[in-house]
Protein backbone atom coordinates (compact mmCIF):
# COMPACT_ATOMS: atom_id res chain seq x y z
CA UNK A 1 0.00 0.00 0.00
CA UNK A 2 1.11 3.78 -1.03
CA UNK A 3 0.74 6.58 1.47
CA UNK A 4 1.11 9.91 0.38
CA UNK A 5 1.91 12.52 2.80
CA UNK A 6 2.32 16.80 1.76
CA UNK A 7 5.75 17.11 3.15
CA UNK A 8 7.83 20.62 3.19
CA UNK A 9 11.26 18.37 2.20
CA UNK A 10 11.89 15.23 0.34
CA UNK A 11 12.58 12.89 3.43
CA UNK A 12 10.77 11.22 6.14
CA UNK A 13 12.30 13.67 8.58
CA UNK A 14 11.20 17.02 6.98
CA UNK A 15 7.97 18.45 8.54
CA UNK A 16 4.96 17.38 6.62
CA UNK A 17 3.73 20.24 5.38
CA UNK A 18 -0.35 20.85 6.81
CA UNK A 19 -1.00 22.37 3.17
CA UNK A 20 -2.13 19.81 0.58
CA UNK A 21 -3.12 22.02 -3.25
CA UNK A 22 0.13 24.34 -2.13
CA UNK A 23 2.50 21.50 -0.21
CA UNK A 24 6.25 21.75 -1.43
CA UNK A 25 5.92 17.98 -2.52
CA UNK A 26 4.58 14.25 -0.98
CA UNK A 27 6.59 11.71 0.01
CA UNK A 28 4.99 8.68 -1.38
CA UNK A 29 5.81 6.04 1.24
CA UNK A 30 5.34 2.10 0.19
CA UNK A 31 4.36 -0.19 3.43
CA UNK A 32 5.40 -3.51 1.79
CA UNK A 33 8.94 -2.17 1.08
CA UNK A 34 9.72 0.60 3.32
CA UNK A 35 10.38 2.69 0.58
CA UNK A 36 10.36 6.27 -0.42
CA UNK A 37 9.92 8.62 -3.28
CA UNK A 38 10.04 12.19 -3.21
CA UNK A 39 7.15 13.75 -5.93
CA UNK A 40 8.02 17.45 -6.14
CA UNK A 41 4.62 19.77 -6.54
CA UNK A 42 5.71 22.48 -7.95
CA UNK A 43 3.14 22.75 -10.70
CA UNK A 44 0.51 23.39 -8.53
CA UNK A 45 2.72 26.01 -6.51
CA UNK A 46 2.71 27.81 -9.82
CA UNK A 47 -1.15 27.38 -10.95
CA UNK A 48 -3.02 30.69 -10.61
CA UNK A 49 -6.13 28.24 -9.52
CA UNK A 50 -7.37 25.04 -8.58
CA UNK A 51 -3.96 23.84 -7.23
CA UNK A 52 -6.05 21.30 -4.86
CA UNK A 53 -7.29 19.47 -7.93
CA UNK A 54 -4.22 19.58 -9.46
CA UNK A 55 -2.57 18.14 -6.73
CA UNK A 56 -4.98 15.40 -6.00
CA UNK A 57 -3.92 14.28 -9.60
CA UNK A 58 -0.65 13.95 -8.68
CA UNK A 59 -1.34 12.30 -5.84
CA UNK A 60 -3.44 9.82 -7.42
CA UNK A 61 -1.68 9.47 -10.57
CA UNK A 62 1.45 8.46 -8.53
CA UNK A 63 -0.64 5.57 -6.94
CA UNK A 64 -1.48 6.63 -3.29
CA UNK A 65 -4.01 4.40 -1.93
CA UNK A 66 -4.56 6.84 1.26
CA UNK A 67 -3.68 10.60 1.34
CA UNK A 68 -2.10 12.53 5.34
CA UNK A 69 -2.22 15.84 4.99
CA UNK A 70 -2.84 19.10 7.30
CA UNK A 71 -5.76 20.30 5.24
CA UNK A 72 -7.90 19.40 2.36
CA UNK A 73 -10.32 21.59 0.31
CA UNK A 74 -13.54 20.83 -1.39
CA UNK A 75 -12.63 20.48 -4.33
CA UNK A 76 -9.27 18.35 -3.70
CA UNK A 77 -11.34 16.42 -0.97
CA UNK A 78 -13.84 15.61 -4.08
CA UNK A 79 -10.93 14.56 -6.70
CA UNK A 80 -9.30 11.95 -3.92
CA UNK A 81 -13.01 10.78 -3.33
CA UNK A 82 -14.01 10.15 -6.85
CA UNK A 83 -10.43 8.49 -6.56
CA UNK A 84 -11.57 6.43 -3.87
CA UNK A 85 -8.33 7.99 -1.82
CA UNK A 86 -8.89 8.09 1.96
CA UNK A 87 -7.65 11.26 3.76
CA UNK A 88 -6.13 11.33 6.82
CA UNK A 89 -5.39 14.95 8.84
CA UNK A 90 -2.31 15.28 10.78
CA UNK A 91 -1.00 17.92 12.87
CA UNK A 92 2.30 19.18 12.40
CA UNK A 93 5.64 17.16 13.43
CA UNK A 94 7.84 15.49 11.06
CA UNK A 95 6.49 13.35 8.29
CA UNK A 96 7.92 10.25 10.19
CA UNK A 97 6.00 11.25 12.79
CA UNK A 98 2.57 10.86 10.37
CA UNK A 99 3.39 7.61 9.24
CA UNK A 100 3.68 6.24 12.74
CA UNK A 101 0.81 7.79 13.72
CA UNK A 102 -1.36 6.70 10.90
CA UNK A 103 -0.08 3.31 11.48
CA UNK A 104 -0.81 2.89 15.34
CA UNK A 105 -4.53 4.10 13.99
CA UNK A 106 -4.06 7.28 15.85
CA UNK A 107 -5.77 9.67 12.71
CA UNK A 108 -8.65 10.86 11.94
CA UNK A 109 -9.99 9.97 8.18
CA UNK A 110 -12.65 13.16 7.19
CA UNK A 111 -15.84 12.54 5.65
CA UNK A 112 -15.68 15.66 4.27
CA UNK A 113 -13.29 18.83 3.34
CA UNK A 114 -12.42 20.44 6.52
CA UNK A 115 -11.59 23.77 5.27
CA UNK A 116 -13.16 26.18 2.85
CA UNK A 117 -12.44 26.76 -0.77
CA UNK A 118 -10.29 29.68 -2.19
CA UNK A 119 -9.79 31.44 -5.47
CA UNK A 120 -5.54 32.31 -4.95
CA UNK B 1 -16.42 57.84 -27.94
CA UNK B 2 -16.36 55.53 -24.83
CA UNK B 3 -14.75 57.21 -21.19
CA UNK B 4 -14.26 54.84 -18.66
CA UNK B 5 -13.58 56.06 -14.85
CA UNK B 6 -10.92 54.22 -13.00
CA UNK B 7 -9.08 54.24 -9.98
CA UNK B 8 -6.48 52.03 -7.99
CA UNK B 9 -7.79 52.47 -5.00
CA UNK B 10 -11.64 51.96 -4.26
CA UNK B 11 -13.68 54.97 -2.65
CA UNK B 12 -12.05 57.78 -4.75
CA UNK B 13 -15.00 58.67 -6.33
CA UNK B 14 -15.15 56.41 -9.39
CA UNK B 15 -18.72 56.92 -9.23
CA UNK B 16 -19.32 60.49 -8.15
CA UNK B 17 -17.73 61.18 -11.15
CA UNK B 18 -18.99 58.76 -13.57
CA UNK B 19 -22.78 59.98 -12.38
CA UNK B 20 -21.49 63.64 -12.60
CA UNK B 21 -19.82 63.57 -16.18
CA UNK B 22 -22.76 61.35 -17.67
CA UNK B 23 -25.32 63.88 -16.32
CA UNK B 24 -23.59 67.29 -17.59
CA UNK B 25 -22.34 65.59 -20.44
CA UNK B 26 -24.37 67.06 -23.98
CA UNK B 27 -26.36 64.56 -26.35
CA UNK B 28 -26.82 61.23 -26.34
CA UNK B 29 -24.93 59.59 -23.43
CA UNK B 30 -25.28 55.61 -22.02
CA UNK B 31 -23.80 54.82 -18.71
CA UNK B 32 -22.45 51.36 -17.20
CA UNK B 33 -22.12 50.66 -14.11
CA UNK B 34 -19.19 47.99 -14.99
CA UNK B 35 -18.13 47.49 -10.98
CA UNK B 36 -20.31 44.54 -11.22
CA UNK B 37 -19.50 43.28 -7.41
CA UNK B 38 -20.58 46.00 -6.03
CA UNK B 39 -22.76 48.17 -8.59
CA UNK B 40 -23.29 51.50 -6.75
CA UNK B 41 -24.27 54.16 -9.29
CA UNK B 42 -28.41 52.97 -9.20
CA UNK B 43 -28.06 54.81 -5.75
CA UNK B 44 -27.37 58.21 -6.99
CA UNK B 45 -30.02 57.85 -10.07
CA UNK B 46 -33.84 57.21 -10.72
CA UNK B 47 -33.42 54.60 -13.09
CA UNK B 48 -36.74 54.30 -14.69
CA UNK B 49 -38.04 51.02 -16.84
CA UNK B 50 -35.33 48.72 -15.27
CA UNK B 51 -35.30 45.08 -17.65
CA UNK B 52 -33.29 42.38 -16.17
CA UNK B 53 -31.55 39.68 -18.35
CA UNK B 54 -29.24 37.11 -17.20
CA UNK B 55 -25.30 36.75 -18.29
CA UNK B 56 -25.16 33.25 -18.77
CA UNK B 57 -21.35 31.41 -19.47
CA UNK B 58 -21.21 28.39 -21.41
CA UNK B 59 -19.75 25.53 -19.06
CA UNK B 60 -18.80 21.73 -20.13
CA UNK B 61 -21.25 19.25 -19.62
CA UNK B 62 -20.06 15.63 -19.96
CA UNK B 63 -22.41 13.11 -21.42
CA UNK B 64 -21.32 9.97 -19.48
CA UNK B 65 -22.63 7.54 -22.05
CA UNK B 66 -19.66 8.47 -24.72
CA UNK B 67 -17.05 9.75 -22.25
CA UNK B 68 -14.28 7.27 -22.49
CA UNK B 69 -12.05 8.89 -19.71
CA UNK B 70 -9.15 9.47 -22.08
CA UNK B 71 -8.61 12.59 -20.37
CA UNK B 72 -7.74 14.76 -23.56
CA UNK B 73 -10.27 17.38 -21.85
CA UNK B 74 -8.25 17.35 -18.49
CA UNK B 75 -5.33 18.04 -20.60
CA UNK B 76 -5.95 20.41 -22.38
CA UNK B 77 -7.74 23.22 -19.50
CA UNK B 78 -5.24 25.56 -18.16
CA UNK B 79 -7.45 26.60 -15.72
CA UNK B 80 -7.97 22.83 -13.54
CA UNK B 81 -11.87 22.99 -14.42
CA UNK B 82 -11.52 19.44 -15.64
CA UNK B 83 -10.13 16.32 -14.06
CA UNK B 84 -10.07 12.92 -14.84
CA UNK B 85 -9.42 10.54 -12.32
CA UNK B 86 -9.29 6.70 -12.79
CA UNK B 87 -12.69 6.05 -14.78
CA UNK B 88 -14.20 9.59 -13.85
CA UNK B 89 -13.91 13.42 -15.13
CA UNK B 90 -15.09 15.62 -13.04
CA UNK B 91 -15.76 19.14 -13.76
CA UNK B 92 -15.47 21.96 -11.69
CA UNK B 93 -17.76 25.35 -12.94
CA UNK B 94 -16.28 27.28 -10.80
CA UNK B 95 -12.88 27.40 -12.33
CA UNK B 96 -13.93 27.30 -15.96
CA UNK B 97 -13.17 30.53 -17.64
CA UNK B 98 -15.72 29.16 -20.79
CA UNK B 99 -12.74 28.89 -23.75
CA UNK B 100 -14.69 25.95 -24.95
CA UNK B 101 -11.61 24.30 -25.68
CA UNK B 102 -12.17 21.01 -23.91
CA UNK B 103 -15.27 19.82 -25.98
CA UNK B 104 -13.13 20.83 -29.12
CA UNK B 105 -10.04 18.51 -28.24
CA UNK B 106 -12.76 15.83 -27.12
CA UNK B 107 -12.81 12.81 -29.63
CA UNK B 108 -15.99 11.37 -28.48
CA UNK B 109 -17.73 14.52 -28.89
CA UNK B 110 -18.96 13.48 -25.33
CA UNK B 111 -18.97 17.76 -24.31
CA UNK B 112 -21.63 19.66 -24.84
CA UNK B 113 -21.56 23.32 -23.38
CA UNK B 114 -24.70 24.20 -21.51
CA UNK B 115 -25.02 28.31 -20.12
CA UNK B 116 -24.94 28.96 -16.57
CA UNK B 117 -26.20 31.89 -15.55
CA UNK B 118 -23.57 34.09 -13.68
CA UNK B 119 -25.09 37.21 -13.22
CA UNK B 120 -27.64 39.75 -14.34
CA UNK B 121 -27.66 42.53 -16.67
CA UNK B 122 -29.99 45.90 -15.64
CA UNK B 123 -30.79 48.47 -18.67
CA UNK B 124 -32.94 51.23 -17.73
CA UNK B 125 -33.11 55.36 -18.61
CA UNK B 126 -32.46 58.15 -16.52
CA UNK B 127 -34.30 61.00 -16.66
CA UNK B 128 -31.58 64.03 -16.35
CA UNK B 129 -34.78 66.06 -15.12
CA UNK B 130 -35.47 63.66 -12.33
CA UNK B 131 -31.97 63.45 -11.29
CA UNK B 132 -32.48 67.30 -10.46
CA UNK B 133 -29.13 68.06 -13.03
CA UNK B 134 -31.09 69.64 -15.34
CA UNK B 135 -34.75 71.66 -15.07
CA UNK B 136 -36.13 71.68 -18.41
CA UNK B 137 -36.29 69.13 -20.87
CA UNK B 138 -35.18 71.12 -24.30
CA UNK B 139 -31.58 69.84 -24.42
CA UNK B 140 -31.08 66.61 -22.41
CA UNK B 141 -32.45 63.75 -23.49
CA UNK B 142 -32.25 60.33 -20.86
CA UNK B 143 -29.60 58.94 -20.40
CA UNK B 144 -29.10 55.07 -21.15
CA UNK B 145 -28.27 53.01 -17.75
CA UNK B 146 -26.79 50.00 -18.03
CA UNK B 147 -25.65 47.42 -14.92
CA UNK B 148 -23.77 44.28 -14.49
CA UNK B 149 -24.22 42.20 -10.93
CA UNK B 150 -21.94 39.33 -10.37
CA UNK B 151 -24.36 36.69 -8.89
CA UNK B 152 -23.57 35.92 -5.27
CA UNK B 153 -20.72 32.81 -4.83
CA UNK B 154 -19.67 33.69 -8.56
CA UNK B 155 -15.68 34.68 -8.96
CA UNK B 156 -15.49 35.79 -12.31
CA UNK B 157 -16.97 39.16 -13.25
CA UNK B 158 -15.35 39.84 -16.48
CA UNK B 159 -17.79 38.11 -18.55
CA UNK B 160 -20.41 39.99 -16.45
CA UNK B 161 -18.52 43.37 -17.42
CA UNK B 162 -18.14 42.35 -21.16
CA UNK B 163 -22.10 41.65 -21.32
CA UNK B 164 -22.58 45.32 -20.02
CA UNK B 165 -20.57 46.97 -22.36
CA UNK B 166 -21.31 44.77 -25.83
CA UNK B 167 -24.79 45.40 -24.57
CA UNK B 168 -24.82 49.35 -24.32
CA UNK B 169 -22.41 49.28 -27.66
CA UNK B 170 -24.93 47.74 -29.47
CA UNK B 171 -27.42 50.46 -28.67
CA UNK B 172 -25.06 53.00 -29.33
CA UNK B 173 -24.70 55.28 -32.39
CA UNK B 174 -21.58 57.25 -33.46
CA UNK B 175 -21.76 60.08 -31.49
CA UNK B 176 -23.15 58.29 -28.17
CA UNK B 177 -20.29 58.96 -25.35
CA UNK B 178 -20.62 55.93 -23.16
CA UNK B 179 -19.30 56.49 -19.87
CA UNK B 180 -17.79 53.57 -17.90
CA UNK B 181 -17.62 53.15 -14.30
CA UNK B 182 -14.74 50.77 -14.04
CA UNK B 183 -13.96 48.23 -10.77
CA UNK B 184 -10.97 49.50 -8.73
CA UNK B 185 -7.74 47.76 -8.71
CA UNK B 186 -6.00 46.50 -11.74
CA UNK B 187 -6.61 43.20 -12.08
CA UNK B 188 -8.69 41.48 -14.92
CA UNK B 189 -12.03 43.11 -14.07
CA UNK B 190 -10.44 46.72 -14.37
CA UNK B 191 -8.40 45.29 -17.52
CA UNK B 192 -11.94 44.33 -18.94
CA UNK B 193 -14.06 47.30 -18.21
CA UNK B 194 -10.75 49.60 -19.79
CA UNK B 195 -10.61 47.28 -22.73
CA UNK B 196 -11.51 49.60 -25.88
CA UNK B 197 -11.96 52.50 -23.97
CA UNK B 198 -10.96 55.59 -25.95
CA UNK B 199 -10.22 57.55 -22.53
CA UNK B 200 -9.25 56.69 -19.06
CA UNK B 201 -10.24 59.19 -16.13
CA UNK B 202 -8.33 57.83 -13.18
CA UNK B 203 -9.91 59.68 -9.67
CA UNK B 204 -7.62 58.89 -7.01
CA UNK B 205 -6.81 60.83 -3.48
CA UNK B 206 -4.11 62.92 -1.78
CA UNK B 207 -3.35 60.16 0.21
CA UNK B 208 -0.46 57.60 0.33
CA UNK B 209 -2.88 55.13 -0.45
CA UNK B 210 -4.62 56.75 -3.04
CA UNK B 211 -1.06 57.95 -4.58
CA UNK B 212 0.47 54.02 -4.68
CA UNK B 213 -2.55 52.55 -5.97
CA UNK B 214 -2.52 55.75 -8.82
CA UNK B 215 0.64 54.99 -10.02
CA UNK B 216 -0.17 50.98 -10.23
CA UNK B 217 -3.53 51.95 -12.26
CA UNK B 218 -1.06 54.02 -14.26
CA UNK B 219 1.21 51.47 -15.17
CA UNK B 220 -1.83 49.31 -15.78
CA UNK B 221 -3.06 52.69 -18.56
CA UNK B 222 0.10 53.01 -20.04
CA UNK B 223 0.37 49.44 -20.99
CA UNK B 224 -2.82 49.59 -22.50
CA UNK B 225 -2.18 52.64 -24.60
CA UNK B 226 -4.79 54.66 -23.39
CA UNK B 227 -4.52 58.17 -22.94
CA UNK B 228 -5.79 59.70 -19.35
CA UNK B 229 -5.95 62.42 -17.32
CA UNK B 230 -6.42 62.36 -13.20
CA UNK B 231 -8.84 63.63 -11.17
CA UNK B 232 -8.15 64.61 -7.46
CA UNK B 233 -10.61 64.30 -5.37
CA UNK B 234 -11.37 65.59 -1.66
CA UNK B 235 -7.76 67.69 -2.92
CA UNK B 236 -7.06 69.57 -0.34
CA UNK B 237 -7.44 66.81 2.44
CA UNK B 238 -3.68 65.40 2.27
CA UNK B 239 -0.29 66.74 1.20
CA UNK B 240 0.67 67.62 -2.30
CA UNK B 241 2.59 64.16 -3.11
CA UNK B 242 0.24 63.32 -6.19
CA UNK B 243 0.36 66.33 -7.52
CA UNK B 244 4.40 66.30 -7.54
CA UNK B 245 3.81 63.13 -8.93
CA UNK B 246 1.63 63.62 -12.13
CA UNK B 247 4.04 66.94 -12.52
CA UNK B 248 6.68 64.47 -12.40
CA UNK B 249 5.32 61.77 -14.87
CA UNK B 250 4.02 64.11 -17.43
CA UNK B 251 0.13 63.24 -16.13
CA UNK B 252 -2.31 65.73 -16.76
CA UNK B 253 -4.54 66.75 -13.75
CA UNK B 254 -8.14 67.16 -15.13
CA UNK B 255 -9.44 68.43 -12.37
CA UNK B 256 -9.04 69.25 -8.41
CA UNK B 257 -11.98 68.46 -5.86
CA UNK B 258 -11.88 69.73 -2.98
CA UNK B 259 -13.44 68.33 0.24
CA UNK B 260 -16.67 70.08 1.13
CA UNK B 261 -19.33 69.15 3.63
CA UNK B 262 -22.06 70.04 1.48
CA UNK B 263 -21.25 67.54 -1.13
CA UNK B 264 -20.73 64.76 1.34
CA UNK B 265 -24.16 65.12 3.08
CA UNK B 266 -25.35 65.54 -0.41
CA UNK B 267 -23.67 61.81 -1.51
CA UNK B 268 -24.85 59.81 1.91
CA UNK B 269 -28.35 61.24 0.77
CA UNK B 270 -27.94 59.58 -2.50
CA UNK B 271 -27.40 63.19 -4.38
CA UNK B 272 -24.79 63.17 -7.46
CA UNK B 273 -22.24 65.65 -6.94
CA UNK B 274 -23.36 68.21 -9.20
CA UNK B 275 -26.75 68.47 -7.88
CA UNK B 276 -25.25 69.02 -4.45
CA UNK B 277 -22.84 71.79 -5.96
CA UNK B 278 -24.54 72.83 -9.08
CA UNK B 279 -21.45 74.75 -10.18
CA UNK B 280 -19.71 71.52 -10.73
CA UNK B 281 -22.32 71.29 -13.83
CA UNK B 282 -20.40 73.27 -15.96
CA UNK B 283 -17.31 71.89 -14.97
CA UNK B 284 -17.88 68.21 -15.43
CA UNK B 285 -20.01 69.98 -18.89
CA UNK B 286 -16.64 71.20 -19.93
CA UNK B 287 -14.68 68.30 -19.27
CA UNK B 288 -16.75 66.32 -21.43
CA UNK B 289 -16.73 68.32 -23.93
CA UNK B 290 -13.22 69.01 -24.01
CA UNK B 291 -12.46 64.93 -23.93
CA UNK B 292 -14.91 64.72 -26.97
CA UNK B 293 -12.75 67.19 -28.83
CA UNK B 294 -9.65 65.99 -28.25
CA UNK B 295 -10.79 62.38 -29.21
CA UNK B 296 -12.08 63.93 -32.12
CA UNK B 297 -8.69 65.80 -33.29
CA UNK B 298 -6.53 62.62 -31.92
CA UNK B 299 -8.78 59.73 -34.59
CA UNK B 300 -9.61 62.64 -37.50
CA UNK B 301 -13.24 62.63 -36.67
CA UNK B 302 -13.02 66.83 -35.68
CA UNK B 303 -13.71 69.12 -38.71
CA UNK B 304 -17.45 68.64 -39.17
CA UNK B 305 -19.48 71.47 -38.21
Amino acid sequence: MKIAISSSGDTLDAQLDPRFGRATGFILFDTETRSTLFINNNQSLEAAQGAGIQSAQHVVNAGADVLITGHAGPKAFAVLTAAGVPVYLAKAGSVRQALAQWEAGELVRITSADVEGHWV
Amino acid sequence: MRIAVASGKGGTGKTTVAVSLALAAQGRVHLLDCDVEEPNVALFLKVSDPVESPVCVPIPVIDETRCTACGECARFCEFNAIVRVGKTVLVFPELCHSCGGCALVCPEKAIQEEASQIGMLTEGCVSRVSSGAVTSESSAPDIGFYQGLLSIGKAMSPPVIRAVKDHSRSEADVDTLEIIDAPPGTSCPMGTALTGVDYVILVTEPTPFGLHDLSLAVETVRVMGIPFGVIINRSDSGDDRVVSYCSSEGIRILLQIPEERRIAAGYSRGEPLIVAAPEYRRTFSALAGLLIHEWKNRTGRGGTP
